[in-house]
């Protein structure tokens, strides 16, 4: 019987979500500030970002707000990084302690990376020869709790990130600059033939073959990163190309 | 019973307003708000991790405010630095905003709320409490509601909205008298009463009500501010 339930719920679910799909197409986003009425009525369900207040659906967050289906949210678009566990994030070496490394990470709390979460072993006598103060890693958060932030470097595509350069865009924005499924960041990285890593953090490291193709991947992606409100940015980015 | 004031304002109308976000590129939100003559800035920072260790609360985050004048706002150069004064208004703002945030899902952590006032002409700590909760909504902190701040007081017998300098030191009849306000835009609640002065207790109802009217037409100006940053 449960397991008829779980069945049944978790069909329910996919259904919703797939016609989530084809309302996220159609509903128009609109900017909405803290406290104000997104949506009147039972029949919504507040999600990230909103509250119930009595019949209405109320934002707890500036952002743009967003239907799916029977769901409100709000999505950020500006504020600091929030570390979330898995979250993939480019950081740069503080410091080298007895046990490990402190990376800094753009975030409330800096992130610490033990030295038995390098992908192979290291001599603690050595550390240094495998990052120094300063190196920029990719790193995957292993672990968010109150004493701190734990990373760790074992995972595909993590590691140190050699030559090339970061900068940094608003960390709300980096779902926009990797598009969905990674569209934008495929067509930017197509474009420009060089070589991207986006960080959850908003920090974006580009190492290309000539600065010229390094520098339009930059203008490319802060170009993204500012135009929030448009729709179909994908498109739009084909055109700027063109132009450029 | 309608009279003019001395820069020709009706008793409840508010000095020209302009609010303008996103206003210091290095910080994660900020704000300018100008009341007339009177302009303020605000930057937030945060949540960041918050030093020195021991004034880390494990169970939630905590807000800092600092408020300052700028030797330049006002007629006779300001020394530079906290005084008594500046110390007391950052206390008042911090206990007015702290209401409407939920900081919960950032323990450990600090938020930082920085108002500078660069022009000074009565009503700053107002303006102040108006910069910053733009500011922090445009950090994307989570926030009940936007807060709205205004002063009131008296010529003589006559309530006004808004007083500017030459207003405030008015001390003719029953004496100067500056009713500072803040309000959540959504309810009924105020998070900042400040009275320096002499009032009726049987006026205040009054002053509450011309305050709400006020922070209805300060709550339209912060909206649109807001909501022009993501669609310019």
């Amino acid at each position: 019987m449960f397991d008829l339930i779980k069945i049944n719920m978790k069909n329910e679910i996919n259904e919703a979500y797939e016609a989530g799909e084809e309302y996220f197409e159609s509903t128009k986003r609109k900017a909405v500030v803290p406290g104000e009425v997104i949506l009147t009525g039972e029949d919504f369900l507040p999600g990230e970002g909103t509250r119930r207040e009595g019949e209405n659906v109320v934002a707890s967050r500036f952002g743009l707000s967003e239907q799916i289906g029977r769901v409100v949210k709000v999505i950020p678009i500006f504020g600091a990084f929030i570390p979330r566990r898995n979250n993939v994030i480019i950081g740069r070496v503080a410091d080298i302690t007895f046990r490990g490394w402190l990376v800094n990470i753009d975030s409330a709390g800096s992130a610490f990376m033990p030295i038995e979460e390098a992908p192979r072993f290291i001599n603690r006598n050595e550390m240094d020869q495998y990052l120094k103060i300063g190196d920029v890693i990719s790193a995957k958060i292993w672990s968010v709790s109150s004493r701190g932030i734990d990373l760790t470097l074992k995972g595909k595509g993590l590691g140190k990130l050699e030559g090339g350069f970061i900068f940094r865009v608003i960390p709300s924005r980096v779902p926009r600059v990797i598009g969905r499924e990674g569209s934008m960041i495929n067509l930017i990285k197509e474009k420009t033939g060089c070589n991207i890593t986006v960080g959850q953090n908003g920090w974006i490291w580009i190492k290309g073959e000539s600065l010229d193709s390094e520098i339009k991947a930059r203008r490319a992606i802060e170009f993204v990163s500012e135009k929030v409100f448009i729709d179909g940015l994908t498109e739009k980015m084909e055109e700027w190309f063109e132009k450029n | 019973m309608t009279f003019k004031r001395i820069d020709g304002r009706k008793a409840e109308e508010l000095r020209p307003m302009v609010a303008k976000v996103g206003v210091i590129p290095n910080a994660d939100g900020s704000a300018m708000f100008a009341f007339g003559k009177t302009v303020a800035i605000a930057a937030v920072y945060g949540p960041r991790q918050l030093h020195p260790q021991h004034l880390q609360n494990p169970a939630t985050g905590i807000l800092r405010c600092t408020y300052d004048l700028l030797s330049f706002s006002v007629s006779e150069r300001k020394k530079p630095g906290p005084s008594r004064r500046s110390h007391e208004i950052s206390k008042v703002t911090e206990w007015a905003l702290l209401p409407l945030l939920n900081l919960q899902e950032f323990p450990n952590t600090v938020v930082d709320v920085q108002i500078y006032i660069l022009q000074a002409d009565a009503g700053t700590r107002t303006a102040g409490i108006n910069a910053a909760s733009l500011a922090l909504a445009h950090a994307g902190i989570p926030m009940k509601d936007l807060i709205c701040s205004v002063a009131v007081g008296k010529l003589d017998k006559e309530l006004i909205v808004d007083l500017n300098k030459e207003e405030e030191d008015f001390e003719e009849g029953e004496g100067a008298t500056d009713f500072a306000v803040a309000k959540m835009a959504g309810s009924d609640e105020f998070t900042l009463l400040q009275l320096d002065g002499k009032i009726q207790p049987e006026v205040v109802k009054k002053v509450m009500r011309l305050a709400t009217e006020a922070c209805k037409k300060i709550y339209d100006v912060q909206k649109k501010a807001l909501k022009e940053v993501i669609e310019k």
